[in-house]
C-alpha cells in the first residue's frame, strides 16, 4: 500500500515535467466538461421550453365587409382589431390603430381630424402620417386586398408603404 | 395552597427532555449563554451576535431595513391568502380580484393591505437605501453587501411591477402593454425578451400566467435568498455603518 502511494506521489512531477496530464486532472477535466455542456444543454432547453410553438391569440387578418359600408372621406375604427378602413377619394387604406410609441389603442377625433393617443399625446393625420410625438413613427398601413365574393380583406401580418391605396 | 412562579413553571418546562433536545443549553444568563442562543438558532445565527449600543437607536438606521423585511413578511402573508381565491386565468382573474373586494370575507381587507404593504416595502426600501448611501454605509467593507441591496431594490420592484398585472383590469392591461413595449426597445434582444416574457405577442393568458409565477414563485424565492445572504453579511461585515464611522473616516 505504501509503496503504491509513494509511486503515485513520486510519479507525479514527472508526469507535468513531461508536459503531460495527470489522470486525476484527466477525469476532473473531462467530469467538468461534461457537467459544463450538460448544464449548457439545459440552459438552451430550458430557454427554448419558455418560447411557445402555438400561440392562441387573435387572427391577423380579417374581413372588413363590404365596400360600400364606407362612406367617402371616412375613417372607421374596427375597434376588435385595433385597425382604421379609412375611404378617400383615391380609394381605401388600412391604417394601424396601434401607436407607435408604446402601444397605446390610439382614437380618431372627428372633430380635429386627428388620430390622437391617450397615453403620451401623439398626434396622427388620418393616414397615419406622424404630427406630433413622441411617437417615433407614422402609423403603419396594412395590406388591403378585396375577396372574390366583394369584401375587404385586411392582413396586419403585411405592412405596406403608405400611399398604395385599393381602389374599388 | 402550592402555587408555583412563572419562574419555577419555566424551570420544570426546561428540565423536560424535549426541551433540552431542542435547547442545548441553561437560561441566557451570562455573555456565553447569550452567544450560544443566537450560534445554536439557525434563523438568528444570521443575525450579530452582539451589536454596539449606538446601532440599536432610531437614528442610527430608522430601522428602514426592518420596516422593509417586515412589509415582506406582510406581503409574503397576504399574498398566500389571496392565492386561495385568485385563479391566474383570463377572465376568472379579474372576476376573483371582484369577487375578493366584494363577496369573500374580509378579502377587501386582505387585498388593501397587500396593496398598501406594496407601497411601503418600495418608499421605505429607498428610503433604505438613499440612507446607506448618504451614510457610506456602501464604502468596504460593505461594498458587497451594498450590490446585494441593489439586487433586493431591483426585485423588490420587479415583484411590484409584476403583481400590477395580476387584477387584469383596464389599468394593468396597458400598464404591461407599455412597460413591455419599453422593454422591446432594449438593443438587440429588446423584441425576443417580450416575447420570452409575455409568452406571445401581446398581453394575454400567457403573459397573466408567467407574471403569476415570476410574482408568486420565482421573485419571492430569490429575494428570500438574498434577504438571508444580506443579514448575514451585516454580522459578516462587523455590523452597521454609523454616523461616528462615518464622521471618523471622512477625516
Amino acid at each position: 500500500m505504501t509503496d503504491v502511494l509513494a509511486t503515485a506521489i513520486a510519479g507525479r512531477p514527472e508526469e507535468s515535467e513531461r508536459g503531460e496530464i495527470g489522470r486525476r486532472d484527466f477525469f476532473n477535466a473531462i467530469a467538468a466538461g461534461a457537467f459544463g455542456i450538460a448544464g449548457l444543454g439545459s440552459l438552451v432547453v430550458t430557454y427554448r421550453y419558455l418560447l411557445p410553438n402555438a400561440l392562441f391569440e387573435p387572427s391577423m387578418n380579417f374581413r372588413a365587409g363590404t365596400p360600400d359600408l364606407y362612406p367617402l372621406d371616412s375613417v372607421t375604427y374596427m375597434p376588435d382589431q385595433q385597425v382604421y378602413i379609412v375611404r378617400t377619394g383615391d380609394g381605401f387604406y388600412a391604417v394601424s390603430a396601434i401607436c407607435t410609441h408604446l402601444g397605446c389603442n390610439t382614437q380618431w377625433k372627428p372633430e380635429a381630424g386627428l388620430i390622437a393617443c391617450p397615453c403620451h399625446g401623439s398626434k396622427f393625420k388620418s393616414d397615419g402620417t406622424k404630427v406630433e410625438g413622441p411617437a417615433p413613427r407614422s402609423l403603419p398601413h396594412f395590406s388591403i386586398t378585396l375577396t372574390p365574393d366583394g369584401e375587404l380583406l385586411v392582413d396586419k401580418l403585411e405592412t405596406i408603404k403608405p400611399g398604395q391605396a385599393l381602389r374599388v | 395552597m402550592n402555587t408555583m412562579t412563572f419562574e419555577e413553571i419555566l424551570n420544570r418546562l426546561r428540565a423536560t427532555r424535549a426541551w433540552r433536545s431542542i435547547f442545548r443549553r441553561g437560561p441566557a444568563r451570562t455573555n456565553r449563554t447569550r452567544s450560544l442562543a443566537i450560534f445554536g438558532n439557525v434563523f438568528l445565527h444570521l443575525l450579530p451576535v452582539k451589536v454596539r449600543e449606538q446601532s440599536l437607536r432610531v437614528r442610527a438606521t430608522y430601522y428602514l431595513g426592518t420596516i422593509s423585511f417586515f412589509m415582506f413578511v406582510v406581503l409574503t402573508l397576504t399574498g398566500i391568502l389571496l392565492m386561495f381565491y385568485y385563479h391566474p386565468a383570463v377572465p376568472q382573474a379579474y372576476l376573483d380580484m371582484k369577487d375578493l373586494r366584494f363577496v369573500v370575507s374580509n378579502g377587501v381587507f386582505l387585498r388593501n393591505l397587500h396593496r398598501v404593504a406594496a407601497h411601503v416595502m418600495v418608499i421605505a426600501v429607498f428610503w433604505h437605501m438613499f440612507h446607506v448611501f448618504y451614510r457610506g454605509g456602501y464604502r468596504p467593507p460593505h461594498e458587497f453587501n451594498w450590490a446585494v441591496g441593489v439586487m433586493l431594490l431591483l426585485l423588490t420592484l420587479l415583484l411590484s411591477y409584476t403583481g400590477y398585472l395580476l387584477p387584469w383590469d383596464q389599468l394593468a392591461f396597458w400598464a404591461i402593454t407599455v412597460g413591455t413595449n419599453i422593454l422591446s426597445a432594449a438593443p438587440f434582444f429588446g423584441s425576443q425578451l417580450r416575447y420570452l416574457l409575455l409568452g406571445g405577442n401581446l398581453v394575454g393568458e400567457n403573459a397573466l400566467l408567467r407574471f403569476y409565477v415570476l410574482h408568486c414563485v420565482i421573485l419571492p424565492l430569490v429575494a428570500a435568498l438574498l434577504i438571508g445572504v444580506h443579514f448575514w453579511r451585516i454580522r459578516k461585515d462587523g455590523g452597521l455603518t454609523l454616523r461616528e464611522d462615518y464622521e471618523r473616516d471622512k477625516k
